[in-house]
């Protein structure tokens, strides 16, 4: 019995010793910024490195700036455009992936190429591609279109290689979804005369939903926080700016570009609301598509 | 049954001709990066654009190293790369070792730690995490770029998930061969979670190697930049000069995708394991 307590004691003792590095690194890390951030977000900056409490002074800058506002559209806007398109895509290429034909380990590896690229060399590429007088996207379709500094284009532009970037790594995510189903299923439904589509849409797409909501929570936090990507095909000089800036773009600029710490950190907690509550309307939704009866 | 066998083949080559015609798309980017990388600016501008360079001139290349110190930069990103991985892979394996296996007390309220982090996004950090790191006079560090990565929430809580795979009789009986508890976790119960500890591996190289505001905001000195923050500064430098920045694009681009071709499916199953985060 003595035995046991000083077992007992000693597991506890290493479960505090090997807990405690991350334990402390997060509480150093991201428990006492997260609440710091909160804090700034009610301050306005010093010289010095002082902070000053102002109340509500940072958010009421913040709801009544309509560039405030145009990075809500923005953002809104690219999520709208990337994450149904994006999934569907992915979707189709899972699908294909999942057929039984020589090289598709082979096709698994070109589609999922973009994810090992930092996304500022991918924007780069594409930066040029879509030059207005001589990317070779408008060579190949006879116009001059404003890719990047047309303020109604440029959202679109983002999004197109948001798309092309992530296809691979959603597509990944939904194969192994999709490896899971059993044969058996596609069998009995063929014998029953089902056709592909028929099959699509009564079996593939109610046993593959659990993954695919994964991916849409997925994608869609993600795309809300977008940010490298638009940082890097539009600069400060770019005049389609304000219509391509995305919440953390504004978010980054007022913090580290402009100073103003204090804004910045109110743009932040009110993406982070966004994120929260978006969420929870998915969670709630799920179960009306959701199928986890298998 | 002919037609059977005739509609199959016609749908295998459907599949196929999506899938060349998705390889393409694919591609194509990194094509057109290579051979724009090789032309002259002037080349570079003419309509309609020649495939292959007229001259292939590495004029480009030298440029880019001339105003980005890339041999610093290959450094920068492969310490920070490496120092993120053992943090994460270290740190989390223990951790996620005693969630899973040990008791003792309070352990879910620290564990809620991990699960709070995971759920915020992490710009709410970023600020807060800068002026620390600023107060202690450490930006333009190797230490600055590997801070936010020094533990891992999202890698405690997918190693504890491993570790819960794995059946208590285990421990048990190293404990009962005289193992104490730092040799059950270090000898025994690690060396199964391999698998694990790899795709937590890949996982943080691929996100650490492409982040861009980070090191961007703690890191302004040239020679601290990673393969990522120097892109976006040799893009305000060659604003109009395309070829320099593919050169530089692709020059940044290259050790990752070597590596990704010896170990594709490394890589691959890595990120379909974490898949979802």
């Amino acid at each position: 019995m003595q035995n046991l307590s000083k077992r007992a004691r000693s597991e506890s003792l290493w479960g505090y010793l090997m807990v405690a590095p991350t334990v402390i690194g997060l509480l150093v890390l991201n428990i006492y910024p997260f609440l710091d951030t909160i804090k700034l977000s009610f301050s306005k900056t010093r010289p010095f490195g002082l902070y000053e409490l102002r109340g509500l002074e940072n958010y009421i800058e913040m709801f009544t700036s309509a560039e405030f506002w145009r990075a809500n559209v923005n953002t809104l806007y690219f999520c709208l455009l990337t994450v149904p398109i994006g999934i569907f895509l992915a979707l189709i290429v899972a699908v294909m992936l999942n057929a039984k034909i020589k090289g598709r380990t082979f096709f698994r590896a070109v589609f999922f190429l973009p994810m090992v690229v930092a996304p500022a060399a991918v924007a780069m590429v594409w930066k040029w591609m879509f030059n207005t007088e001589y990317g070779i996207i408008n060579t190949l379709l006879g116009h001059q279109i404003n890719w990047i500094t047309d303020p109604n284009i440029v959202i679109i532009t983002c999004a197109i290689v948001a798309i092309w970037s992530s296809i691979g790594y959603d597509a990944i995510l939904l194969l192994s979804g999709l490896q899971n189903i059993s044969k058996s299923y596609y069998e009995a439904a063929s014998l029953d005369g089902a056709s592909k589509l028929q099959q699509f849409f009564q079996i593939t797409l109610p046993m593959v939903s659990p993954t695919l909501f994964v991916v849409l929570i997925m994608r869609l936090m993600s795309s809300i926080k977008v940010y490298d990507l638009i940082y890097m095909m539009v600069e400060e000089s770019n005049p389609a700016l304000t219509n391509a800036q995305s919440l953390m773009y504004l978010f980054f600029r007022e913090s580290f570009v402009t100073g103003n710490r204090g804004l910045g950190s109110a743009v932040v907690i009110w993406t982070v609301l966004v994120i929260a509550l978006v969420t929870a309307v998915q969670f709630w939704g799920q179960k009306k598509w959701v199928n986890y009866e298998v | 049954m002919k037609s059977l066998e005739r509609s199959r083949k016609f749908q295998t080559a459907g599949v196929y001709a999506f899938f060349i015609i998705g390889s393409i798309i694919m591609i194509f980017p990194f094509v057109w990066m290579f051979l724009t990388s090789f032309k002259t600016v002037e080349e570079s501008m003419i309509v309609p654009p020649t495939i292959l360079p007229e001259h292939w001139q590495v004029q480009n290349f030298t440029d880019a190293m001339a105003s980005l110190p890339f041999l610093a930069l290959y450094k920068n990103t492969a310490l920070m790369i490496f120092l993120r991985v053992v943090c994460a892979v270290l740190f989390s394996s223990m951790a996620g070792y005693a969630f899973a296996k040990l008791h003792f007390k309070g352990k879910n309220l620290l564990f809620s730690l991990v699960l709070i982090q995971m759920m915020l996004p992490a710009q709410i950090f970023i600020t807060p995490q800068y002026q620390m790191l600023a107060k202690l006079g450490l930006t333009n560090t190797i230490f600055a770029l590997v801070f936010p990565g020094l533990v891992s929430a999202f890698g405690t809580f997918f190693l504890r998930q491993a570790y819960l795979g794995i059946p208590e009789e285990i421990a048990e009986a190293a404990y009962l061969d005289g193992c104490n508890q730092w040799q059950t976790f270090y000898k025994i119960m690690a060396p199964l979670t391999k698998a694990s500890m790899a795709a937590l591996a890949v996982f943080t190289a691929v996100f650490a190697y492409g982040d861009l505001m980070w090191p961007l905001i703690v890191n302004t000195d040239l020679n601290m930049m990673t393969l990522s923050s120097g892109l976006a500064t040799l893009r305000g430098q060659f604003s109009t000069n395309f070829p320099v920045m593919m050169a530089g694009s692709l020059l940044a681009m290259i050790p990752m995708v070597v590596l990704y071709l010896f170990f594709q499916k490394q890589f691959i199953e890595g990120v379909a394991m974490t898949g979802g985060k």
